[in-house]
């Protein structure tokens, strides 16, 4: 099956290793563009299938080169104590998750 | 400025926050690929994302199981009127963006926009979400069959990913 990922986390899919990826050097949760801006979709979507037909081999990538707008601080206090990653209730939300897989390992 | 090392950057946070054991993240030394088999005009696309996307319910409504399943993969039709999908993902940067646009992180409406442009051939009718989790067992063993299955059965040609 051709693939190709849009992504932020440029470090762990490329240690990870996939066939096509897309960069987008975004905060995390808007890797197909910042919100509501449709013209920046479009071309980050577009690089996506550019590189779908061009790519001939694995761990094929294309920086998209964008600066997110409102600048580049997000980059210094992103999982920083000052900022803690999840907020206090999506962080019992991500122990139930793990308990229920243990849950559901345990059942199988 | 560089790319954030989110690899370093998680690491050390979990580790100040009394998490003992860091994350050992996967790595491949051989990456599998495969070329289009048709022009892109001609191919049936489908997308996966681990936004977990959810129709909005009434507040008595409890969500499918398959929503909620770690390492399930679900579908959900790209009619969908995409104003009435919600993500329900906690895990992206809170403090630089929102999850409040659903193109931002599953480009639906963009792809759509793709067919009429003939740019690519058509859609699935579904779209699917895969219900990631810590395991990189369960991804492998689980999930990522699943979500090749998916493909499968609704007939895709190409599959674009946007993890959130």
């Amino acid at each position: 099956m051709p693939t190709v990922i849009i992504g932020a986390a440029k470090d762990i899919v490329l240690t990870c290793g996939v066939p096509r990826f897309v960069f987008v050097d975004f905060p995390l949760g808007s890797p197909c563009g910042e919100p509501f801006d449709v013209a920046m979709q479009r071309r980050i979507v577009g690089s996506a299938l550019d590189l779908l037909e061009s790519a001939e081999a694995p761990r094929a990538m294309r920086d998209m080169g964008l600066v997110w707008s409102k600048g580049q601080a997000w980059k210094d206090t992103v999982f920083t104590a000052e900022q803690p990653f999840l907020s206090e209730a999506a962080v019992k939300n991500w122990e139930a998750r793990k308990q229920r897989y243990r849950d559901q390992k345990a059942e199988t | 400025m560089g790319h954030v090392r989110y690899i370093e950057r998680i690491r050390d946070y979990y580790l100040s926050q009394g998490y003992e054991k860091p994350y050992a993240w996967a790595a491949f030394d051989d990456v599998p690929f495969t070329p289009l088999k048709k022009p892109l005009a001609e191919s049936t696309v489908t997308l996966f994302s681990t936004s977990d996307v959810s129709v909005r319910r009434g507040a008595d409504e409890a969500l499918p199981a398959a929503e909620t399943t770690v390492g399930e993969v679900y579908s959900v039709p790209w009619d969908t009127p995409v104003e009435t999908l919600y993500s329900r993902q906690e895990s992206f940067d809170r403090y630089a963006t929102s999850l409040d646009d659903v193109n931002s992180y599953l480009p639906l409406t963009r792809l759509q926009e793709c067919v009429e442009a003939g740019r690519i051939g058509t859609l699935t009718a579904d779209f699917h979400n895969i219900n990631r989790g810590y395991s990189k067992r369960l991804m492998m063993e689980t999930a990522a069959p699943a979500a090749l299955e998916k493909c499968r059965e609704s007939g895709a040609d190409v599959a674009i990913l946007t993890p959130v």
